[in-house]
């Protein structure tokens, strides 16, 4: 019976072969594969256990990871509430974290970077558990606050660079949502926290600032300007523009008015500079009819639309279309038919004028550090976008911008004993509704410390340019008073 | 079997059994710490206590078989006490992470039944002086192993978990018939086979190069798959079904050295495999759980294997240390996931380990039978060898994603009396056979001392067949 009895140590021998075979292939070969797949537990708690990157503004933790005696061992707490919401977004055991920082940056929080790696591999030596990076805002503490006070129960957004950097100095959208609930480990309390954020028509957790698209209504007439001075159309701010109170449109039965249902200057003619400052519609809707619609399209790529940027969250693409006819390319001049912003593309405008005509990539993180506050990544030189304008168009705009501040309609957003460039802007986007109201400024106009853009939704007055400066121009003011005190 | 290798006088090997034993022993302390120490912190306070007793209870074997069987393979009983104490390990580890300290835990009881499974084999060591004694219990053993398989079957006596109705319940005890069924039908096929062989393995007819059995002699084969499938069909457990059969089968094959009886053999469970998964939505879900276990249906169903196979990746090469990773996250992560907790903590370097030690652990039993020198011992061994190494590639073939997962325990791991009883069982027939096979052939099998019960036993061989 020996032959048999050998030939079943084969087989079983075979066997064995197949267990240590499969063993391998779980625990070596799909490590990864099995790993990274969305409902594996294990990776969850892992990433949860870990100590997560605190985000610091000014000094204080505005995310940070707790300590606590659970099984997720850390609990992520957002100090600030509300104020930091679209900014931070949250890290809930359910949902992950889809927005914000912690979505972005996750892997420098989590500790997962690849500029990390160094420090992963001491810790793997020294038994130390991997703690995250600490990541240092360029987010001016102040200015954030002045930005949500000022902005109070409206919808809307406010956002604020720093013109010569491209440091956004102050990111606020509302509504906001307080991120501590749903990063609860009661999951109950968080399950239902999320339900509310997720069903909530105002949509909350919307970075309004970076993610939500907007016609800029008058505030694009800057960016019409700027084509005009540019493609050599119009010399400077004196140079005389048509300005009737209605604009016949060709191609079409459409005209296109201005608010007041009024012309702009005698006989039917006004500068360049009284257009900007009474946001004239068929001063620009005419230079729109004769620069055509690709050199609008042109000058607004070179101040950012088109671009994707991340900052490091994702910034949606604002876009004006391409192949305008004239009616069309007379209506985007002025900020309306299809041409869509997001209030940092705007902030950009402003800024770029503000900084002699050199748009400055923005960014949101000034330096990330490790667990010990070792330096991985320092603040980054300031890297330049484009060239948006020349130097003496952009001072041209200036000056414009701040007669719209000092003799216009943005008189709203002057501060005293500075020069404050602005415009306002009041944009259509639903017949049934209140337009948006706008402002886009920097101050001071000599010396740029801080570009702002804000837009409140629904915040106009239909027929009306006033609303822009009514309503959003003051609250660019506090923004800039905020940075420049 | 030449008498020049018998004169070499063999040694005991007892000495190299202390030694590996006092290996193991560490191994399984050094584990128990090491859980304590990464889950609190601190050595347990009753490390003393429990490494004593491990100890004691270990060694006590060990001195038995100086007495009583001086002979038995020196490797066996320290395989069975590393995998008996890391699967007690294992499960002190989950008791720590579902906090059930002492007597609520499931270590405690598995404390208990390890004591009962040890004393057990002592105790089967000490009364069956030699395996062949066992040939006299050929009818009452299949008489046993019926009962016992179809035990469950028993209205209020069976248990349905987990789909299966393979348990019984007597009281307090949830008890697994299935696991001594195993060790009975053992014994009958290899009593029945030995007695059977000659008219199975030389009557039949030549077709294609392969002798085929005459019809008659089918019966036995057709009986083994009625039985399988009547566990199939009520008691919806492949996994025992396929263990039966397959043991069965070996046994009749090693019996026969006939090809022709894993064919017939390899055809009729085809057959009923078939059957069952065309007729019973629950084979069928299991199959579709084993080709794609992640998809959401298929985790909302039942993400145990998914969650198995996830733990034994997050462990990867070195493992997150034991009491450093998640196992309490799979269910059944104490029975039939034992291997993928393990492999968890210990990774796969650990995976591999455990699974070398059961290879090793089978090969001292195919070397056992090999060098016993009656049929009955070499039919027994190679078939409870068999049944350890099949039951294994069933479970952990499960867990692993080779075949199906169907709901067998880990032989010394898996948290169950049953199990822990039936498997320290086999260490003891497989330790008893295997003193017959290296103890040094009696110089004249004429005179002998009254003590020495082979030659009996061998004269008794010759009326029975």
């Amino acid at each position: 019976m020996n032959t048999p009895i050998r030939r079943i140590s084969v087989v079983i021998a075979a066997l064995f072969t197949a267990l240590l075979v499969a063993s391998t292939v779980v625990q070596f070969v799909q490590v990864k594969s099995l790993g990274a797949m969305a409902a594996n537990k294990r990776t969850l708690l892992d990433n949860y256990s870990r100590e997560r990157g605190s985000i610091i503004v000014g000094g204080q933790a505005i995310a940070k990871s707790v300590p606590v005696e659970d099984q997720y061992r850390f609990l992520r707490t957002y100090p600030q509430g509300d104020l930091y919401s679209q900014v931070t977004g949250f890290y809930s055991y359910q949902v992950g974290a889809p927005y914000g920082l912690e979505h972005a940056s996750d892997d420098l929080l989590s500790g997962d970077s690849d500029s990390l790696f160094v420090r992963r591999i001491t810790d793997l030596l020294t038994g130390r558990r991997t703690a995250g990076a600490t990541l240092e805002l360029t987010i001016n503490a102040k200015a954030q606050k002045a930005a949500d006070d000022a902005l109070g129960a409206s919808k809307g957004a406010v956002v604020a660079l720093d013109p010569k950097t491209g440091a956004i100095l102050a990111m606020v959208s509302h509504p906001q949502y307080d991120p501590n609930p749903i990063s609860s480990h009661d999951l109950n309390k968080a399950a239902n926290a999320w339900e509310k954020l997720s069903n909530d028509p105002t949509k909350p957790y919307l970075n309004r600032t970076i993610n939500q698209l907007y016609p800029p209504g008058s505030t694009f007439k800057v960016v019409t300007a700027a084509a005009a001075l540019e493609t050599g159309l119009l010399s400077d701010e004196n140079s005389e523009v048509p300005g009737p109170a209605v604009l016949d449109l060709p191609l079409t039965t459409a005209t296109l008015p201005n608010e007041n249902g009024r012309a702009c200057g005698p006989n039917n003619k006004t500068t360049l500079i009284h257009a900007l400052e009474i946001s004239c519609n068929t001063a620009f809707g005419s230079l729109g009819l004769e620069l055509g619609g690709e050199k609008i399209r042109a000058q607004a790529a070179k101040f950012g639309f088109g671009d994707s940027l991340t900052i490091p969250m994702r910034v949606s693409t604002s876009t004006v279309p391409p192949d305008l006819n004239a009616p069309q390319a007379a209506q985007s001049a002025i900020g309306q038919y299809e041409v869509k912003t997001t209030p940092l593309q705007m902030a950009m405008v402003a800024a770029g004028i503000a900084n002699q005509g050199k748009v400055m990539t923005p960014y949101l993180i000034d330096s990330v550090r490790s667990a010990n506050l070792d330096v991985i990544e320092s603040t980054p030189d300031p890297v330049e976008l484009s060239q948006a304008t020349s130097p003496e168009t952009a001072s041209t705009l200036t000056k414009m911008m701040v007669s719209v501040v000092d003799n216009g309609s943005g008189v709203r957003a002057a501060i005293p004993g500075v020069k404050v460039a602005g415009k306002t802007g009041t944009a259509q986007h639903d017949p049934g509704k209140p337009p948006h109201a706008w402002f886009i400024s920097f101050a001071p106009a000599n010396d740029p410390q801080v570009a702002v853009a804000v837009v409140v939704e629904d915040g106009g007055v239909t027929g009306s340019e006033i609303g822009g400066g009514r309503v959003a121009a003051p609250i660019a003011k506090a923004v800039m008073e905020a940075v420049l005190k | 079997m030449t008498t020049t290798v018998e004169q070499l006088t063999p040694r005991t090997r007892r000495n190299s059994e202390l030694g590996l034993l006092v290996l193991a022993i560490g191994i399984v302390l050094l584990a128990w710490v090491t859980t304590d120490l990464n889950r609190n912190g601190t050595v347990p306070a009753n490390i003393i206590p429990i490494a004593g007793g491990f100890t004691v209870l270990v060694l006590s074997v060990h001195v038995v078989l100086r007495w009583k069987a001086a002979y038995a393979d020196p490797v066996l009983l320290p395989i069975a006490t590393v995998l008996n104490g890391l699967g007690l390990v294992m499960i002190h580890r989950l008791d720590l992470a579902r906090g059930k300290l002492g007597t609520d835990g499931d270590a405690y009881r598995q404390i208990i039944w390890t004591t009962l499974g040890v004393a057990l084999a002592i105790a089967v060591i000490i009364a069956l002086r030699d395996h062949r004694l066992l040939r006299r219990y050929t009818y009452v053993s299949m008489a046993v192993g019926f009962v016992l398989l179809l035990l469950p079957l028993v209205p209020g006596l069976g248990q349905t978990i987990n789909g299966s109705q393979i348990w019984i319940s007597l009281g307090p005890l949830n008890f697994q018939p299935g696991e001594f069924a195993k060790i009975a039908l053992a014994i009958f096929f290899a009593g029945y086979l030995v007695q059977t062989r000659d008219v199975l393995s030389l009557a039949g007819k030549r077709v294609l190069g392969f002798t085929f059995p005459r019809g008659r002699d089918l019966g036995p084969i057709l009986v083994a798959w009625l039985l399988a499938v009547l566990i199939l069909v009520f008691q919806k457990d492949l996994g025992t079904a396929l263990l039966f059969f397959g043991l069965f089968v070996a046994m009749l094959y090693v019996a026969t050295e006939r090809v022709s009886w894993i064919a017939i053999g390899l055809l009729l469970f085809g057959v009923a495999v078939f059957f069952a998964l065309s007729a019973f939505t629950h084979f069928q879900k299991r199959v579709d759980l084993w080709l794609d276990p992640f998809s959401p249906q298929n985790l909302e169903r039942s993400n145990q294997l998914a969650n198995g196979l996830w733990g034994m990746a997050s462990g990867g090469l070195t493992g997150t240390g034991l009491g450093a990773g998640r196992p309490w996250l799979t269910s059944f992560a104490e029975s039939d996931f034992i291997f993928s907790s393990l492999g968890e903590e210990l990774g796969l370097f650990g995976s591999v380990a455990i699974l070398v030690l059961y290879l090793i652990f089978c090969e001292r039993g195919v070397r056992t039978a090999l060098g016993v020198r009656d049929g009955f011992g070499k039919l027994l061994a190679i078939g409870l060898t068999f049944s350890v190494a099949f039951q294994l590639f069933i479970v952990i073939g499960g867990v692993t994603r080779v075949i199906p997962l169907t709901g067998l325990t880990t032989p010394f791991m898996s948290l169950g009396g049953s199990s822990l009883l039936a498997n320290w069982v086999i260490v003891a027939l497989l330790l008893r056979i295997s003193d017959q096979a290296r103890r040094p052939m009696p110089e004249i099998p004429v005179g002998v001392a009254s003590d020495d019960p082979s030659p009996a036993e061998v004269t008794q061989v010759v009326r029975m067949s």
